[in-house]
């Protein structure tokens, strides 16, 4: 445990000054695959550990942006950029999430999907939200008495930010309620029988994937200045989902990876052809046809690494 | 003015719903045999549009491509299931759902390749390119052949379903798949026809809509939506359900758009919120655990 500590630790301390050596676009990256990171380790936690795969994970995303876009154009601020777009959000999660774990498995899938994609049909006729252009024009927040219009603290900020959401998900696997959503993964009906209110801990999962996919969404409108309502097409939560499988389903670090794998994947390919959806299909059949376990599953095969 | 309108909308309502039909009655099979919600089953709708109109590019004729085009989507659906779906048969079938949503993306980008990224509009064949007015509303005829040619399908189905041998086989299939193995049928050949018959379904959905709705690579993930809704609301893996669905998406849409056009994306996410409310497994399905 404190070896991670200290891997996470100097993992950090590289992102923090990669901007120092690198130029505006690698780290343009760098932040995307951040806040894509949490993004996906949100879904991940649903569904690596508590196995309700949610193709409306979006949803969350969407409505984080949402907020911050709305409230920071008050006041740019701690509170409307953070605080309360993840309050938001975990009302948004307590709601879908009541009516949607009444059915698992691929009824899950289908209502999960089918509510994202209800904000994407409000957010796109509603004229407040700006319609189909959506919100533009967000400012960045300032914290702490530091304007984070400045690339720099910008950075910083959302270095610490999402660290302490990947510390948050890391604990709260490593918590009894993790093990507890583990064994709800294994065999449901058992962890009923021994005594566990399965549907309660189901959507304190779910509110707590919402919460940190919230943020992910705040920052996400932070980072570009901007939110549309495509945020909550079910693509996007298919999206995250491809990239908690091309990391490794189960492993939170893996959804990282995945992220940094698919923007970078992106990038790259983008540059070169145009042919990027059919290469980003195909990796993806490949993935779950080959490597169900994804470069992490694959990695601790070859070398025996250990997560 | 109101009953003309009304009628109008109710009739619009009408052929749009019998496309949701023919699109999620092979949603609801495939899952009732495979257990996998095909998540690219709209891609097999927008196949089957792009289908049809190179097939009338070719041949100049309406009715060739309403045939050529589900054989040609049927035959994609064959292959996607022996190549790509049955090696995941002993995994869970989440696994198999993520697969097909994989496919989504190499489909519409494949189109995109093949036939660029514009709109394109299939004209409806000559016979139905005139109007009709019933009740003091016009109707473009096509709209009447398609609710005629939904409803008739409809009909052939549950014939073939509950009357034939075959539809024996599938339903003592989706009743219990390794029952049905021991007594002697050969399942995998059994589960490849039924996901490429949803597929040529999902390819004629797509040739019959053509002419109302144009055709573009991304029609297919947007379609998705409401015939998962249809089935949601229908019940998963029923026939009835699927008809009854999609009826009332159908309409929920139709007039959704009509009286609350600020509003009318949200219609159908209302209904499926009250019915999942009221019996999460939908009007004709099994109840669910």
């Amino acid at each position: 445990m404190k070896v991670k500590l200290l891997a996470f630790a100097a993992l950090a301390v590289l992102v923090a000054i990669f901007p120092r050596f690198a130029g505006n676009y690698p780290v343009k990256l760098l932040q995307e695959i951040l806040i894509w990171g949490i993004f996906a380790m949100s879904l991940d936690l649903l569904m690596g550990y508590a196995g309700m795969v949610s193709f409306g994970h979006s949803a969350f995303f969407g409505i984080g942006g949402y907020t911050a876009a709305l409230l920071l154009a008050g006041s740019p601020g701690l509170l409307t950029g953070l605080v309360l777009p993840a309050a938001v959000s975990a009302v948004a999660a307590l709601v879908i999430g009541f009516f949607s774990i009444r059915v698992s498995g691929v009824y899950f899938i289908m209502l999960t999907l089918a509510f994202s994609q209800m904000f994407y049909a409000v957010t796109f006729q509603a004229a407040w939200l700006g319609a189909e252009d959506g919100i533009v024009g967000v400012p960045r927040p300032r914290v702490l008495g530091v304007d984070l219009a400045q690339p720099a603290s910008f950075h910083l900020y959302l270095l610490v930010v999402v660290g302490l959401a990947a510390l948050f998900l890391w604990s709260v696997v490593r918590s009894p309620f993790g093990h507890v959503l583990r064994g709800i993964h294994d065999n449901e009906a058992r962890m009923q029988a021994v005594g566990y209110a399965v549907d309660r801990y189901k959507i304190l999962a779910f509110v707590l994937a919402g919460v940190v996919a919230g943020i992910g969404g705040a920052l996400y409108t932070q980072l570009v200045g901007s939110i549309t309502p495509d945020a909550f097409l079910w693509t996007t939560s298919g999206e995250a989902l491809l990239m908690v499988i091309i990391g490794g389903t189960g492993t939170l670090g893996g959804a990282v990876l995945g992220a940094a794998a698919f923007i970078l994947l992106q990038s790259l390919v983008s540059s070169y052809t145009e042919r990027w959806m059919t290469i980003l299909g195909l990796t993806f059949i490949l993935f779950v046809l080959f490597a169900p376990g994804g470069i992490v599953g694959a990695l601790r095969g070859r070398i025996g690494l250990r997560a | 003015m109101f009953v003309p309108d009304f009628f109008g909308q109710a009739l619009n309502g009408l052929s749009y719903g019998v496309l949701l039909f023919l699109l999620s009655v092979g949603l609801t099979l495939i899952f009732g045999m495979l257990d996998v919600v095909n998540l690219a089953h709209g891609s097999f709708y927008m196949l089957g549009a792009y289908a049809g109109l190179a097939t009338i590019a070719a041949l100049g004729n309406f009715w060739i491509a309403l045939v050529v085009a589900p054989l040609v989507v049927g035959a994609i659906g064959a292959v996607m299931e022996r190549l790509a779906l049955r090696p995941l048969y002993r995994r869970s079938p989440l696994d198999q759902v993520l697969l097909t949503f994989g496919f989504i993306y190499l489909f519409e980008d494949l189109v995109k390749w093949i036939w660029g990224g514009r709109i394109r509009s299939i004209p409806p064949p000559d016979v139905f390119s005139g109007s009709v007015t019933i009740l003091g509303a016009t109707i473009p005829s096509y709209r009447l052949f398609v609710i005629a040619f939904g409803f008739a399908m409809a009909v052939a189905l549950w014939l073939l379903i509950e009357r034939t041998r075959l539809g024996s086989i599938i339903r003592a299939g989706v009743f219990d798949a390794e029952m049905t193995a021991g007594l002697g049928i050969n399942m995998p050949v059994v589960f490849t026809a039924v996901f490429a018959f949803g597929a040529a379904l999902g390819g004629l959905s797509g040739v019959v809509a053509g002419p109302i709705q144009s055709a573009s690579p991304p029609m297919g993930a947007g379609i998705l939506v409401p015939a998962l809704i249809v089935v949601v609301v229908g019940g998963l893996g029923s026939l009835k359900g699927s008809l009854a669905g999609s009826l009332i998406i159908g309409q929920a849409e139709t007039f959704g758009k009509a009286w609350l056009p600020g509003a009318s994306m949200m219609m159908i996410y209302l209904v499926m919120a009250a019915i999942v409310l009221l019996r999460p497994q939908g009007l004709f399905g099994r109840p669910l655990k």
